[in-house]
């Protein structure tokens, strides 16, 4: 067991590596030349040499990176002298935009971003695992070929679609949602809940299709175990055979789609935070893109493949505890 | 009907997650007259039929865009300021977003620029961007994941590897990043490029494991000890048996592509503008949405027909030769 963890975090920073490598190659050798953008207009050569020195970017490649890297873990000074701005710990740079500490801008974000990926994985999930139990239950009946129905729709409309209709229908012909503005939970719950409805419903939905499907075939498939027959076999009510027998090995691989799901979502969701306005982590992502802010934009791929590769061997880790059928040595 | 676990793993891809311990899947292969069974099937199911029928009309729409257009009167970059209200800060004049005789889907507000010709010409980049990155993606995924599969040993672990950090990479943040860093000409060229870089490892895993336990099937020991080559055990008797996996895989694959060409288009760093596509059409139509719904929902509406038709159209395959296989 001790092994197979170490394994686990071994891969999970050499993948991590990779993407800090991959991020900065592509970065370093892609975008025009950040210290122009930052002096400006009035530009002299000078200030742009100053510039480049301060940032390091005078230095080649393999210095650079490895400035960040040490940075990444040990903080890191910018220029020398009375100038010189000391950047703590998980050091991500600064905003080339706004000055501001990249970690700082990050934090600020998380918790709304939090905030939208927690309320959108309670509404797939519950929607999802219901939906999929219900047509399992019914398979071929009416209630399974409607469910069916349903999530190939929701499968196929791309979330700003939604997200538009959903706002066109609720906000401005139905009028029974006030246009979405930033309120913060204790000042106005009610408002604050009426404005992360619509981003919740719109996130939830693809994903609610995806979990219905799964626990749909999951338990279908499980049902065919002999291990279950032999239990009905043997006589059990249909409800023990369901809840002791057949539930436990169709909801476990849930678990594992599941943690991906929602840490690829913690690290923002940028189409539909952009849409709705909400000042999150994707919608930050967004706009430095616009910007070419080179900064934040690594900041957040970073963020994301951290959050993606920890929730990935935080659910291998699950997975083992759940499924004893899979202990040490699958690592498929 | 039953469900076998390549329906599971099928499932897991188009999730974009994988399943650990999901068992390998069984080889798919089947006699050349189950085709005909097949076939016969798909043209008695009505969905599917419409499904197709939708789908080849958009194709035929994109192909024939020039002619179309020259029929509706308006090029996909004209401005026609007669058709909006300069008073009331570009609205469309006229009812629905200014529909009728000239104009059939009426204009954007603002520029006045004819929706029916952007649409029919949105229609190429979608399809054209959404077949080329399957037709490559497909090429790339079968390439590596029979190569990994069937060789096994250090290439089977150079390319899992590969796919593993791929797989893990936050691909659209990334994607995006890329996009924006990188000059505009040939955009669409790039996004093909892009959009295949990310996608090949979902189809490559498939292949791999399918190949995999196909290689140590009696027929290809009796090919190996007849003396066929390892080229000729790939490509006569492997590949063949990996047709109806590859065929779903790829209609499944074509939606998502729509939707990701469509995506980054919608957040700026997708198709260049003037060009016109459905995502961008969305994107610029944001602003408006409350004034003038027409003006989204129209591409709005073609856009998720035409992903509903491939994932329907997906599914009804999938079942169909599963079917067969059960």
């Amino acid at each position: 067991m001790i092994r197979f963890v170490a394994d686990r975090l071994l891969g999970m920073l050499v993948v991590l590596f990779l993407v800090c490598l991959f991020t900065f190659v592509i970065f370093f050798v892609l975008s025009p030349d950040p210290a122009v953008q930052i002096c400006g207009k009035n530009c002299t050569p000078e200030a742009i040499d100053q510039i480049r020195a301060n940032l390091g970017l005078d230095q080649p490649f393999w210095t650079q990176f490895g400035t960040f890297l040490t940075g990444l873990f040990a903080g890191r000074t910018y220029g020398t002298g009375p100038n010189a701005i000391d950047c703590a710990a998980p050091c991500l740079g600064y905003s080339f935009q706004s000055s501001q500490a990249v970690t700082d801008m990050i934090a600020q974000r998380l918790p709304v971003s939090a905030t939208v990926a927690v309320g959108a994985a309670v509404l797939w999930l519950l929607a999802g695992v219901a939906g999929g139990l219900l047509s399992a239950v019914r398979e071929g009946r009416f209630a399974d070929r409607f469910i069916a129905g349903l999530t190939l729709t929701g499968m196929s409309i791309p979330n700003y679609v939604l997200a538009l209709s959903l706002q066109f229908l609720l906000v401005v012909t139905l009028g029974w949602l006030p246009f979405p503005q930033a309120v913060a939970f204790t000042d106005d719950p009610v408002r604050w809940f009426q404005n992360f409805l619509m981003p919740w419903i719109v996130l939830a939905v693809g994903m609610a299709a995806v979990y219905t499907r799964l626990t749909r075939a999951n338990v279908i498939e499980t049902l065919q175990e002999n291990y279950v027959r032999t239990a009905r076999a043997k006589g059990l009510s249909p409800g023990l055979v369901w809840r002791r027998h057949a539930l436990r090995p169709a909801l476990t691989p849930i678990v594992t789609i599941f943690g991906m799901d929602f840490a690829g979502l913690l690290g923002g969701a940028l189409i539909t935070e952009t849409v709705f306005g909400i000042n999150g982590i994707g919608k930050m992502a967004a706009d430095s893109i616009t910007k070419n802010d080179q900064p934040v934009i690594m900041g957040v791929t970073l963020l994301a493949a951290f959050l993606v590769v920890v929730g990935n061997m935080v659910v291998d880790l699950l997975y083992t505890a759940i499924d004893p059928r899979v202990r040490v040595g699958s690592s498929a | 009907m039953s469900f076998t676990p390549t329906e599971l793993e099928v499932e897991g891809a188009a999730g974009g997650g994988t399943v650990p311990g999901a068992p390998v899947p069984p080889p798919a292969g089947r006699p050349a007259t189950e085709w005909r069974r097949v076939t016969r099937a798909f043209l008695g199911d009505r969905v599917a039929v419409a499904c197709s029928v939708y789908i080849v009309l958009i194709i035929l729409m994109a192909v024939a865009a020039p002619l179309l257009v020259k029929i509706s009167g308006y090029g996909p970059l004209e401005f026609d300021q007669d058709a909006v209200d300069p008073n009331l800060g570009g609205i469309p004049l006229g009812p629905a977003g200014g529909m009728g005789a000239d104009h059939w889907f009426g204009v954007e507000p603002g520029n006045g620029r004819d929706i029916f010709a952007r649409i029919v010409y949105g229609a190429r980049v979608s399809m054209l961007i959404a077949i080329s990155a399957t037709l490559l993606t497909t090429f790339l995924g079968v390439v590596f994941g029979l190569v990994a599969g069937y060789f096994g040993g250090r290439v089977d672990m150079v390319v899992s590897r590969v796919m593993e950090f791929l797989m893990a990479f936050p691909a659209l943040i990334f994607m995006i990043a890329v996009l924006s860093a990188l000059p505009a000409e040939n955009r669409q060229f790039l996004l093909v490029l892009v959009i295949s870089f990310f996608g090949w490892p979902y189809l490559a895993r498939i292949v791999r494991g399918q190949t995999m336990s196909l290689k140590e099937r009696e027929f290809v020991e009796a090919a190996k000890a007849s003396g066929a080559t390892s080229s000729q055990i790939i490509f006569k008797e492997i590949l063949p048996n990996l047709a109806s996996t590859i065929i779903v895989m790829t209609t499944l694959a074509v939606p998502g592509y729509v939707g990701t060409e469509a995506g980054l288009s919608f957040l700026g760093v997708g198709v260049v503008p003037p060009t016109p596509s459905w995502g961008q059409m969305i994107a610029s139509s944001v602003p408006w949405y409350a004034v003038d719904p027409a003006y989204f929902l129209i591409p709005g509406a073609f856009l998720f027909l035409l992903v509903l038709s491939f994932t329907v159209l997906g599914d009804r395959i999938r079942r169909l030769l599963g079917e067969g296989a059960a």
